[in-house]
């Protein structure tokens, strides 16, 4: 029998996310995805994968799993309380859940979306190559409880439990941007003000976009208005007519007749997906050769990734201070080559 | 007609856009021209070419080239020669016009200084080709509609279009893909469905397309709207 990830409840956002699917904006269809696709690159570094795949993304809530024969998982992103029969769990880190245990996983702690990776694959049918739920365009659908979710065989089933550090993306922050085609439609003192503005992550948010509240003047243009439709990528920051900025997210149009102002870059799309509600944001300008020199191809990231995972050596519930990493830095120094000089 | 300018920006990290004129003006043969020209001769690195109404984008993978040179190699295929035009696919699609089907006829023929039906007219027999596609999954826009159909669009934005509507404005049709709000004057309906995934085609058009709406009437249309595969009773000619 194909072995299950079996849901016994979900919170009310919460669908199936791998990297989306590329190609298709030529016939107006943006990619989608995980908001936070730096969350699937840490779940394929704790896991061992050779690449990011799909993984249960939940947006303030979790939910209650089980499993018909034993599992490993990851857990990134947005860290939420979660345990397995009482036994917390380390967050973010890969763990083991067996037949005949429940996983819980509680409401965030800190960010928005929190991800569920299984180690095997999700065999459910993929529609354009990907199983991402693009809620915008009814591809895909959210998970209910009840869902069983079909696994392949796990490729590297005795693997150790791995953690990473946890991270700072959780709590809003500055978003570097990038300039874009319609950048300089903004005068320089709206650019710049756009620099000094506190802006508070709203509740109006989707998949397909969040709203930035600020007090203060609008962020306007007057050559906004005879704009024909032009291209969107996830990042940019669009002003719509009353000038309120809205940061345009995974399920983002692929052409649109409202300026944008900038594009958040790569590196720092994941903090603006995590900031919750109420959270700060603030923006600061990059040139395109800066934005360039700080992208990192996946590959590249994974890699990087790679490098930080530390095994996971206790139950956190015994140690809490190991969190902080100390201990492993302190058993691993002595192999150090430097200590030696 | 001598080529607007163009300029490139970036579309994050790793996006060329060339856009021809200054944003405020369609120039959608050009883009085609331009999408077609870098499809026949693919630039290394560069993993999707798209094309809007003034503009065409590069998706590029930053690790395997550099922005820089796949600026300059749009930029070159601008002067190449014109690739050998494959033949255009034409769609022919049932449609109704005025009355239920096109509330806004009679206001779009006065605006035109047309009859009601001297503006039918022109919207079955333009030969109409898919400029763009966007907004909605597979939602496209055609043109070009003759000079009398410069429309600004209304100043009152339509609560509520169905899917199918034919709207226009701009000498341009959008035919929506979903219900849909919009500042364009709905003169039209058909059942033909741009978008749905589960169809072996799930994107029925693609950029380049050449569009006829075929006069019918309300029941015929009726009957149509029932199609399984959402085709509304389009014809597709000339398929590859």
């Amino acid at each position: 029998m194909t072995p299950a990830l079996i849901i016994d409840t979900i919170g009310p956002m919460a669908s199936l996310q791998d990297l989306g699917r590329t190609g298709l904006t030529s016939v107006g269809l943006s990619p989608g995805g995980a908001m936070d696709p730096l969350a699937l690159a840490e779940a394929a570094a704790l896991l061992g994968l050779s690449a990011p795949q799909t993984a249960i993304e939940m947006a303030l809530r979790g939910g209650t799993f089980r499993t018909t024969a034993p599992l490993r998982f990851a857990l990134t992103g947005a860290p939420m309380a979660a345990q397995i029969d009482g036994r917390a769990l380390v967050w973010p880190a890969s763990h083991i859940l067996n037949p005949g245990e429940v996983l819980t996983i509680g409401a965030a702690t800190q960010g928005t979306f929190g991800y569920l990776t299984p180690a095997p694959q999700i065999l459910t049918p993929r529609w354009q190559d990907s199983h991402a739920a693009h809620l915008t365009v009814r591809v895909g659908a959210l998970l209910n409880p009840g869902d069983q979710l079909p696994l392949g065989p796990d490729p590297t089933p005795d693997s150790p439990s791995l953690t990473l550090p946890p991270g700072d993306r959780f709590s809003g922050g500055t978003l570097r941007l990038m300039p874009g085609p319609q950048t300089k439609l903004f005068d320089a003192a709206t650019r710049d003000r756009l620099t000094n503005t506190a802006f508070t992550r709203s509740p109006m948010a989707s998949r397909q976009g969040t709203r930035l509240d600020h007090e203060g003047a609008p962020f306007a243009t007057p050559h906004a208005a005879g704009l024909i439709s032009d291209f969107i990528t996830c990042g940019d920051v669009q002003m719509t007519g009353a000038g309120t900025p809205t940061l345009l997210m995974a399920e983002c149009q692929t052409i649109g007749g409202y300026p944008r102002i900038g594009t958040v870059i790569a590196a720092d799309r994941p903090r603006a997906a995590q900031a919750p509600p109420g959270a700060i944001l603030r923006f600061s300008w990059v040139d395109m050769t800066t934005a360039d020199r700080l992208y990192a191809p996946a590959a590249a990231l994974l890699d990087a990734l790679r490098r930080q995972t530390q095994p996971l050596r206790r139950n956190p519930a015994d140690n809490p201070n190991l969190l902080t990493l100390q201990l492993i830095s302190g058993v691993t120094r002595g192999d150090d080559p430097k200590d030696n000089v | 007609m001598p080529q607007p300018p163009y300029e490139t920006f970036p579309l994050g990290e790793d996006g060329v856009l060339l856009r021809f004129g200054d944003g405020q003006t369609a120039h959608p043969g050009l883009a085609l021209a331009l999408a077609a020209r870098a499809r026949a001769a693919p630039i290394a690195g560069v993993t999707e070419i798209a094309t809007a109404l003034g503009s065409v984008l590069a998706r590029f993978a930053p690790g395997m080239t550099s922005r820089a040179a796949v600026a300059a190699a749009l930029e070159a295929l601008l002067s190449a020669p014109e690739p050998d035009a494959s033949p255009a696919r034409l769609w022919t699609i049932p449609a109704c016009f005025g009355g239920d089907h096109g509330p806004q006829l009679p206001e779009v023929a006065r605006l035109t200084h047309l009859t009601p039906e001297a503006a039918i007219q022109d919207l079955t027999t333009t030969e109409l080709t898919v400029l763009a596609i966007g907004f909605a999954p597979g939602q496209p826009y055609l043109g070009t509609l003759p000079p009398p159909w410069a429309l600004e669009r209304q100043q009152a934005i339509t609560p509520q279009v169905p899917a199918g509507a034919i709207v226009v404005a701009l000498r341009q049709i959008v035919l929506f893909a979903n219900p849909s709000p919009t500042g364009w004057r709905w003169v039209g309906t058909c059942a033909f469905r741009p978008f749905m995934a589960d169809r072996a085609l799930p994107f029925a058009l693609a950029p380049g397309d050449c569009i006829r709406f075929a006069p019918t009437d309300a029941s015929t249309l009726a009957g149509l709207h029932s199609s399984r595969d959402g085709l509304g009773g389009a014809i597709l000619t000339g398929a590859p």
